[in-house]
């Protein structure tokens, strides 16, 4: 019904690599992309389109993300995001979330660098990745190591770490949380949980 | 979920209760709107707020929060009273003919076995007759008084329509109404679908609610079919990914369970996993549980992992308790037993329950370590905003790291949607300032731990110094190199067993699926329900074909879905005893004389005869369980249950409050609260303008939804002076909120026992920083009870007080 | 990296509208085209819409627009109106059905219905503000907009914003900068429940009576489509469950129409022009325009005779006429 579906078909055709809007492929510059009485140049043409999944609910609805520069060179930055048509759950739908999702990508709280806040304190400081790193390890290894229960009363080794807990995201990848995995069950920690329940 | 969004399309009847997914879930409402378009599908919506869903429903019946069992048992007795049950189903696919133990009743509110002071169930009588042959006792003609079926018949007597209304505050016609509706689903030709979500996970009976609704399914003859289902729409989106995945105190990936401190060696562990088939012929897959286990110990520790140190056994943890889950985390906190805390993308101080608690708990902490792309009221909850986090800085002595995180739009990987679908997504832009991958701090933390323990010695490092860690680049492994990993590898070089001069797969090389782990050490796996994501044919995570012959839904060759790429979980069971599809319009797999086929993978052996091998092949008797023995902590029935706090008194079983065997610590009970009190059932949930405390980051959001209220009816409004829009104050014993107040006729009064019931509707999307407008949220008033099974905290159903007041002090 | 295996879809972006195809332009006239666009619309079917407010969030997306964080004031609608900033809006209303005594959430998106005959236009006095296309729709030119409000005053469904920055007038574009190069507005595009489709007006049609005939089916034996012909049709239709009383949807006119204001002075803009508009004419116009009521009424119909008359240029109203295109 709506004109975007015929996009579906360019899927079967479509070849690697990154998709680049036509405009930008026949040579056009975006200003002069269609500087007409009355319309506005069409602002996605020239971008990068990269297909995403949306981090909000379960439905994992497809999203295309719309970005200007070059990711390998380290410039890419994201201008626009719709829903993916060729998406079979979604069909290049969003709800008002994920229609709003390029001002979370931006959003003026978004974290920018390391902070500590010592104890007491009613501020955080910037600190380098290395010092937090190192700051956050030493605490793991001393409360690790005074706390940790290597064999229960009867003693069956039980390597125990209940002192320390994590809490697992809910919207990472499955990489992230099996690299999660693997580094606090190595530690023995048990009070490990995700969000699940909320 | 058993079956997929897309699925939904082929469903004749939408029951949306214990969610609102038309809110929370809006692009996969789009498949109950197909339904309803194109095939005349019909929504029914219960719940205690006329919500977004019900807008658009067929039919709409209110229910008093925390009472769905008494509902659904009621529907399920209306079935078997009228005659409404898929009994070809019944029959061949339940336990419903099994004998249970002579020593099983139910009485007072309570099964058997129950230990008041302990808060559990000796749950020695709740099985099953085993005969001398090892199999389990049956009557096929459901005579047997001791049979499932006549037990369950005389659990729910008691649910009469009268008794439905008495405790839901359902009127009788509106519940009479639904239930017909329901039953007219129990021919083979129409299914119905559940969808559901924190609507009934989140109270202390929460396991139970959605058995109670399992139950019925499998009475209709809905489980296994398409456009049938139970499915439970994952709040996040990865939190399937994750659960899968084992991040929780008891997991192992896939699954598999951490051992306990009773299981002393991998003999005592394994061996206490009973898996042996409870009827002849039965295929009982969680038999090749070793060959799962020892590839994910072998995953972890590569060749540490042997069969002389019984493949690494005892690096594993050992549980004391049944779970160290977040409540139970957050009570060690307070009581000073637990020092440091990970916060990776969670906002606790928002998402637990009894907020003042959480801030107390939090406050004594030697560190906190927040890992998040955006602020969160967590990092900060050491800092002063007023009425907002009334706290005193200088008097917290927490140390807090906040660590700026990528989001996804920089990410690579999968993400596990609700229907199991493992979709992989690319980055599209890069890093913003100094953010980092997750996987990078991570790793980070691990390697330099590791170097802590290599230049300083200390306790038991081996399973830290052992980890395998096959990364190209150690400090920042790739998302491709961990997919592998969790798909499962051969880490020797795997030979036919029948002819071992045929080579099946070369060391090195990924395993085509998880038929082809072992538990001899040869293989590795990190999560063997994942295997075959990455599988000789490259990552199958990232397929893109979205073509669907025959327009069923499956899609697949899009993504895959675990386990094997199957889209509708127990897929034989839509079809009857000889292998034929119930509903021949709505064909699935189906044997064809010699195996099964169709438009999914099949969920059995291919080869099985379908009179032989029963369609619930991860249990060990091949049906279902209209029963569920042992495996509940609450009772192998539903039973009606009140909330821990409650307008009304338990009309079953007026002794009770609350689940008997609900998660709670002693030190929270002073803060419960009685309807004397605080008379008001208070419910809290998400709306669609919002997701949790994300989106009052993000502008548009807190443009369309910009400040914390709460909703009430127009009679309570009227009762306590408050007006539409104006402030109102909703407090307990845990705390206080100052809200503006929604006063909507879409709450209605319920009567419930005789006794009229306010509802409070407190949605949670704000907190103290972001875009939105400053404000609180339920979990300052929500009570610090978990489940009985799974430890959620009941969110959706407690007392509170309301009165009209001036909104807060700084606004 | 595996970005390479993440396969391309190239949006069409070859410009297919232009203003070759205007067939009207506010204060002056135009050639007509060469060629007629296949009309198209957009369907709104309330009767499948969740309120989810993704069309508003897309919209201000798309549009690159950002509206004040607001207050709850104890309905759902946020913003409360539509700003020159926020072009489409929920409206949300409980409504009792007398029938059945049962609750219904009507809940419409409301916006520009892209008239066929289309009052601000008619109204606007500033040559190439507002034009329309051939395929029906209808923008506004920023550029040429003199931000006197008579495009306000003009439209029966009381859409469009006067900035208080700018001085403009803002209102739904239908997304003409997505149309002309093929693809659907952005609000159709978003939401989850298909709600809003677009496509050409014929298609809407037939849909729109397939959705009618599944509505009689499930007991709205009065679904039907809103596409009123008192301004032409519109680009923008409605199903509606209740289509026998709009105005039950937050006000949707039962039977809009232009004001016969707005014709009368259509009749001095377009011959006349803005530098030829009388004092009194003007200062009265101004007057209805920034303090009238925007729906008609008969002294406003008394009002535009009268001003019409003393209009230089303007043609006698015949009263028993009603306004045409």
């Amino acid at each position: 019904m709506n004109m975007e579906i015929s996009r579906r078909s360019f899927l079967k055709g479509a070849g690697a690599g990154v998709a680049v809007t036509t405009i930008g492929a026949f040579g056009f510059g975006e200003a002069e992309a269609a500087f007409v009485e009355g319309l506005r140049p069409y602002k996605l043409a020239g971008t990068t389109e990269t297909r995403n999944t949306c981090p909000y609910c379960s439905v994992a609805c497809g999203v295309v993300i719309y970005s200007k520069g070059d990711i390998e060179q380290g410039t890419a930055e994201a201008i626009h995001l719709e829903g993916d048509v060729d998406h079979p759950t979604n069909r290049g739908t969003l709800c008002p979330k994920g229609s709003a999702l390029l001002d979370f990508i931006k959003a003026d709280t978004r974290l920018m660098k390391p902070k500590v806040r010592r104890a007491g304190s009613n501020t955080f400081e910037e600190i380098s990745w290395d010092e937090a790193l190192d700051g956050i390890v030493r605490h793991m290894k001393d409360d690790r190591d005074a706390n940790f229960i290597e064999r229960n009363m009867d003693g069956v080794p039980v390597n125990r770490w209940t002192t320390t807990g994590f809490l697992a995201a809910s919207a990472t990848t499955n990489e992230t949380a099996f690299l999660t995995y693997k580094a606090v069950r190595s530690a023995g920690m048990v009070a490990f949980d995700n969000q699940a329940r909320v | 979920m058993t079956n997929s969004w897309t699925d939904i399309r082929n469903t004749d009847l939408v029951v949306i209760m214990g969610g609102n997914a038309a809110e929370a879930h809006p692009c996969g409402f789009k498949w109950v709107t197909e339904a309803k378009a194109n095939r005349g599908a019909k929504l029914i919506v219960v719940d205690p707020r006329y919500t977004r869903s019900a807008s658009v429903a067929d039919y709409y019946a209110p229910i008093r929060q925390g009472s769905d069992i008494a509902f659904l048992l009621g529907v399920i007795k209306y079935c078997i009273d009228n005659d409404k049950v898929q009994w070809d189903y019944v029959n061949a696919f339940t336990n419903a003919a099994y004998l249970v133990k002579e020593g099983f009743t139910y009485q007072d509110g309570l099964f058997t076995g129950y230990d008041a002071e302990k808060r559990e169930y000796d749950r020695a009588t709740w099985d099953y007759q085993i005969g001398e042959d090892g199999y389990v006792l049956m009557d096929e003609t459901l005579q047997d008084p001791r049979c499932v079926w006549n037990l369950l018949k005389e659990h729910i007597a008691i649910y009469t329509p009268e008794m439905v209304e008495r405790i839901c505050g359902t009127p009788k016609d509106k519940f009479l109404k639904v239930a017909e509706m329901i039953s007219e689903c129990s021919t083979p030709t129409k299914t119905m679908t559940s969808m559901y979500a924190l609507g009934w996970t989140q109270h202390s009976k929460g396991s139970q609610n959605i058995r109670s609704m399992a139950m019925l399914q499998l009475i209709l003859g809905n489980i296994g079919v398409r456009g049938g289902g139970m499915n439970a729409l994952r709040g996040h989106s990865n939190i399937q990914g994750l659960t899968d995945i084992g991040l929780m105190s008891n997991l192992i990936p896939g699954y598999l369970n951490i051992p306990t401190e009773r299981e002393v060696d991998y003999a005592t562990y394994i061996g206490s996993r009973g898996f042996k088939p409870l009827r002849p012929n039965q295929v009982s897959y969680w038999q090749n549980y070793p060959k799962f286990f020892i590839s994910f110990m072998k995953a972890m520790w590569g060749s540490a992992a042997t069969p002389q140190n019984e493949f690494a056994y005892h690096y594993l943890p050992k549980l004391d308790l049944p779970a160290y889950d977040v409540l139970r985390a957050f009570e060690m906190m307070d009581q000073g037993q637990m020092h440091g805390y990970f916060c990776q993308g969670f906002n606790p101080l928002l998402s637990f329950p009894d907020r003042g608690k959480i801030t107390r708990s939090l406050s004594k902490l030697k560190y906190l370590v927040v890992m998040d792309p955006l602020e969160t009221e967590t990092a900060r909850f050491w800092e002063n905003h007023g009425e907002f986090n009334d706290v005193d800085s200088a008097s917290i002595q927490t140390e807090v790291y906040q660590l700026p995180t990528s989001c996804f739009a920089e990410d690579e990987g999968a993400l596990v949607n609700s229907g199991r679908w493992l979709q992989w997504h690319w980055p599209a832009q890069n890093l913003p300032g100094e953010a980092k991958h997750d996987t990078w701090i991570m790793a980070q933390i691990h390697l330099r731990l590791k170097k802590l323990y290599q230049e300083e010695g200390g306790k038991f490092a081996d399973p830290i110094l052992n980890l395998h860690w096959p990364y190209a680049d150690p400090g920042e492994p790739t998302a491709d190199e961990i997919a592998r990993e969790l798909n499962g590898y051969a880490v020797e070089t795997l030979r036919d067993p029948n002819d071992p001069t045929k080579v099946l797969v070369e060391a090195g090389q990924q395993v085509p699926g998880f038929a082809a782990l072992r538990d001899d050490g040869s293989t590795a796996a990190g999560c063997w329900i994942y295997s075959g994501c990455y599988n000789q044919n490259g990552n199958n995570m990232a397929r893109r074909d979205n073509s669907d012959p025959d327009a069923t839904g499956a899609y697949l060759n899009w993504a895959f879905s675990w386990p094997a790429n199957r889209r509708i979980l127990y897929n034989r069971a839509s079809a009857d005893l000889d292998g034929k599809a119930w509903d021949p319009e709505r064909k699935l797999i189906e044997w064809d004389g010699e195996k099964w086929a169709g438009y999914d993978v099949p969920d059995i052996p291919p080869t099985s005869n379908p009179r032989e091998v029963g369609p619930f092949i991860m249990n060990p008797e091949g049906q279902s369980r209209l029963f569920s023995r042992g495996m509940m902590r609450d009772g192998p029935f539903p039973a009606h249950y009140e909330p821990f706090e409650s307008p009304v008194v338990n009309v079953v079983a007026p002794a009770i409050r609350g689940n008997p065997v609900a998660r709670v610590f002693e030190s929270d009970r002073e803060s419960f609260g009685d309807a004397d009190e605080f008379p008001y059932a208070a419910t809290s949930y998400r709306l669609t303008e919002h997701f949790h405390y994300w989106t009052k980051h993000v502008w548009v959001n807190a443009v369309l939804q910009p400040e914390f209220f709460v909703e009430i009816s127009e009679a309570l409004a009227e009762e306590k002076g408050i007006e539409k829009g104006g402030w109102c104050r909703v407090w307990n014993k845990r705390g206080s909120v100052h809200a503006k107040a929604v006063v909507t006729k879409r709450i209605q009064t319920l009567m419930c026992d005789g006794k009229p019931v306010h509802i409070v509707g407190i949605p949670l999307h704000w907190g103290f920083t972001g875009a939105a407008k400053n404000g609180m949220g339920p979990n300052s008033l929500t009570p610090f009870v978990g489940d009985a099974n799974i430890e959620t905290p009941e969110f959706k159903a407690f007392l509170v007080n309301i009165e009209p007041s001036n909104g807060p002090a700084t606004a | 990296m595996t970005i390479n295996v993440n396969p391309p879809v190239a949006a069409d972006t070859t410009m297919q509208m232009g203003p070759q195809d205007y067939i009207r332009r506010s204060a002056s006239s135009v050639p007509a085209p060469a060629r007629q666009l296949e009309p198209v619309a957009k369907l709104i079917d309330v009767s499948k819409c969740i309120g989810c407010k993704a069309c508003q969030s897309a919209c201000l997306e798309w549009n690159d627009l950002r509206e004040e964080v607001g207050v709850n004031t104890g309905v759902y609608d946020n913003p409360h109106d539509l700003t020159p900033n926020t072009f489409t809006l929920m409206r949300f209303t409980e409504w009792v059905n007398p029938e059945t005594d049962n609750l219904e959430w009507l809940i419409r998106k409301d916006g520009c219905m892209h008239c066929a005959d289309p009052g601000c236009l008619k109204a606007c006095p500033a040559p190439g503000a507002i034009v329309q296309y051939s395929n029906g729709v209808v923008d506004f030119v920023k550029e040429n907009c003199i931000g006197c409000g008579y495009c306000v005053k003009g439209c029966p469904f009381d859409i469009p914003r006067i900035s208080k920055v700018d001085n403009r007038s803002y209102k739904c574009t239908l997304c003409s900068d997505r149309i002309a190069v093929g693809q659907g507005p952005a609000c159709a595009k978003a939401c989850p429940t298909k709600a809003i489709v677009f496509g050409t007006k014929e298609e809407m049609k037939a849909h729109a009576a397939e959705r009618i005939e599944d509505l009689k089916s499930r007991g709205y034996s009065n679904a039907g489509l809103y596409d009123p012909p008192g301004v032409g049709g519109t680009h923008v239709m409605y199903v509606l469950h209740h289509a026998d009383k709009p105005s039950i949807y937050a006000g949707l006119p039962d039977d809009p129409r232009i004001s016969p204001l707005v014709e009368a002075w259509k009749g001095v803009t377009k011959y006349a022009g803005l530098a030829l508009m009388g004092f009194a004419a003007a200062a009265g116009f101004v007057h209805m325009a920034v303090s009238g009521r925007n729906r008609v009424t008969v002294e406003d119909d008394e009002e535009a005779r009268r001003l019409a008359e003393r209009a230089p240029g303007a043609a006698p109203l015949d009263p028993s006429k009603e306004p045409s295109a």
